[in-house]
């Protein structure tokens, strides 16, 4: 007994000594100081040279504004972790995280996590690489499922007054993997009256598309059925046996780039901002056009928002009226003293519009659909109903029940009793 | 789409008419009246045609349910419990229906162990809303679910049948 006692002894000092190298290891890795101010001084040691250059080369007026910007980052997986991670790289002032998922081995064939993060929460994980990363970066993160009632609220609590300055966020970047989730983001951001963008990439992992979202003046995520970018293969030979879905970390690396650089261009203010940004990974085909919002979207807040972006239009129309006409800015040619070398500009724009290379994918509009039509290569995932509530063939419709409702005098505690005795 | 027993079945299940989500306080609960009436009426006609196969029960506010559904073969009743809540969004969104002790047991689950559901669900769905409810997600969607995978989980012995834990093998 007391040698085993003795021998225990040893094994704990031994231990011991081992965790206080480890420890002392770790401790000598760098870790990067805060910095009170980016700077564009061109040295080694500065995380910000060239993100400030492109002030420099006048691509961006003032880049150190990101820093007082605030993005909500829902959906921490493929796309959200890599949106995440080049926010934080590009200095951004502080991210929200959502997301209720654990990193599981099953995910390393995606970027950013690594197999040693395998059962922790996926925001934690996320926050921990991004602030050794930068320091710089505030990080807020919530591990729950937005969907549900009273995650819900606290959400929508969250994107409102989670910023700097504890008003709303700059944007929300919704990266998540299923239409529960993208409505319970419209619905908060309808309601909210906040501007947002939508990403995805389809279970076959072959097209992905980013969407920019502000509430009235553009169309919400429910105004029209769910936008796809046609695969150019005969959807009926997919195989989804034995499988959900599939996942390449390129399609979603390309789609968290794609998403990244309109959200820089949004809170940067230089370039245009993609309304809607189609990626057919196939024929590396990029369709993109703007989508209106439908006057019968089934979301009241959508119409809510609609009716006011038209009421200040027409503020804006009057005004614009009865201001002064602004006299136009003649632009002067360039003329240089001497040309020997007989240099000139020429435009390499084509002219000749590009064809559509889905083949003969004709948009098809069904009523109360997107307004507008849907460029060549979209389509919609499938049709609804007439929006007047007309109702289709029940054929088409899968099934029509003909049963009486139910009797209104049966209270709902004597309904789940019944239920209760089946 | 879908076939014609399952059609049949839809037909017979009463469609809801308030549209209206756990957010909406009043006319939720004429909802979750409706919800319950459809409930009812769907297990009692499967009760009458001998083909029982779920309970289902929600806490008070009508947003988390839970219960159990089960599967015969072989004179076997294998029983597993199922679980989901509804959404802030429904019933523009269907509800997510969950098997938790078959997660990673078979790759037709979305993890949490959340049931894979076919191409046509979430059109026909979307199309009826607000007239489908939790009695036709379990129609549509759990049902067809159970007759494809138990049977293959059982032939690949990952189910197997506990003794008791189902109960016997009832006709009512």
């Amino acid at each position: 007994m007391t040698e085993s006692l003795e021998n225990l002894r040893e094994k704990i000092a031994s231990l011991e000594k081992e965790l206080q190298q480890e420890k002392e290891r770790n401790d000598s890795f760098k870790k990067r100081e805060k910095i009170a101010e980016m700077s564009s001084e061109v040295v080694d040691s500065n995380p910000y040279s060239r993100l400030m250059a492109l002030k420099r080369m006048g691509i961006v007026e003032n880049y150190e504004k990101i820093r007082d910007y605030t993005v909500a980052v829902v959906g921490v997986g493929g796309v959200g972790s890599v949106t995440a991670e080049m926010l934080t790289r590009c200095g951004i002032g502080k991210l929200l995280l959502f997301d209720y998922d654990k990193v599981e081995l099953a995910n390393m064939n995606r970027l950013f996590f690594q197999p040693h993060q395998a059962g922790q929460s996926k925001v934690e994980a996320a926050a921990g690489t991004l602030l050794a990363i930068n320091p710089d970066v505030q990080f807020e993160v919530h591990n729950y499922n937005i969907t549900t009632v009273d995650n819900f609220d606290h959400f929508m609590n969250r994107i409102s007054k989670g910023s700097l300055t504890e008003g709303p966020v700059d944007i929300v970047l919704s990266c998540v993997d299923n239409y529960e989730a993208r409505m319970a983001v419209n619905r908060a951001c309808n309601e909210l009256n906040q501007t947002w963008f939508e990403s995805g990439v389809s279970e076959n992992a072959v097209s992905g598309h980013i969407q920019f979202l502000v509430p009235g003046e553009t169309a919400c995520f429910d105004c029209a059925p769910p936008l796809v970018v046609a695969s150019q293969i005969d959807e009926r030979t997919l195989k989804k046996d034995g499988v959900c879905a599939a996942s390449l970390p390129t399609t979603m690396g390309i789609v968290a780039g794609l998403l990244v650089q309109n959200v820089l261009k949004y809170l940067l203010k230089f370039g245009v901002v993609s309304s809607y940004l189609g990626y057919n990974a196939l024929l590396d085909y990029f369709p993109s056009m703007v989508v209106r919002p439908n006057p019968t979207c089934e979301d009241n807040w959508c119409r809510r928002r609609q009716q006011e972006y038209a009421a200040a239009e027409a503020v804006r129309a009057t005004q614009a009226a009865t201001a002064a006409p602004q006299p136009q800015q003649q632009e002067e040619a360039v003329t240089h003293e001497d040309n020997s070398w007989g240099i000139c500009l020429v435009d390499e724009t084509p002219t000749e519009p590009r064809t559509d290379p889905a083949g003969g994918t004709s948009p098809v509009t069904p009523p109360g659909a997107v307004v507008g039509g849907l460029a060549p290569g979209i389509r919609v995932a499938y049709d609804r109903p007439a929006a007047d509530g007309a109702e289709d063939d029940s054929d088409n419709r899968g099934a029509v029940g003909s049963s009486a409702p139910p009797a209104p005098d049966v209270t709902l505690e004597e309904l789940m009793a019944t239920m209760k005795s089946l | 789409m879908v076939d014609a027993g399952t059609k049949k079945t839809l037909a017979s299940i009463p469609l809801l008419k308030t549209k209206a989500g756990p957010r909406d306080k009043d006319l939720w609960v004429t909802r979750l009246k409706e919800e319950y009436s459809a409930l009812i009426q769907y297990v009692e006609m499967n009760k009458s045609q001998d083909n029982d196969w779920f309970r289902l029960e929600s806490n008070k506010e009508g947003t988390r349910w839970f219960g159990k559904c089960w599967y015969v073969q072989d004179m076997l009743k294998y029983q597993f419990d199922v679980e989901f809540d509804i959404p802030v969004t429904y019933p523009a969104t269907s509800p997510e229906i969950a098997l938790p002790e078959l997660d990673g047991k078979t790759a037709k689950m979305y993890r949490g162990g959340r049931i894979c559901l076919t191409d046509h669900f979430k059109p026909l769905w979307a199309r009826n809303v607000p007239k489908f409810g939790i009695a036709h997600a379990m129609a549509l969607g759990l049902g067809p679910w159970l007759a494809v995978e138990i049977p293959d989980l059982i032939n690949r012995g990952v189910v197997v049948y506990k003794e008791g834990g189902g109960g016997p093998v009832t006709s009512s």
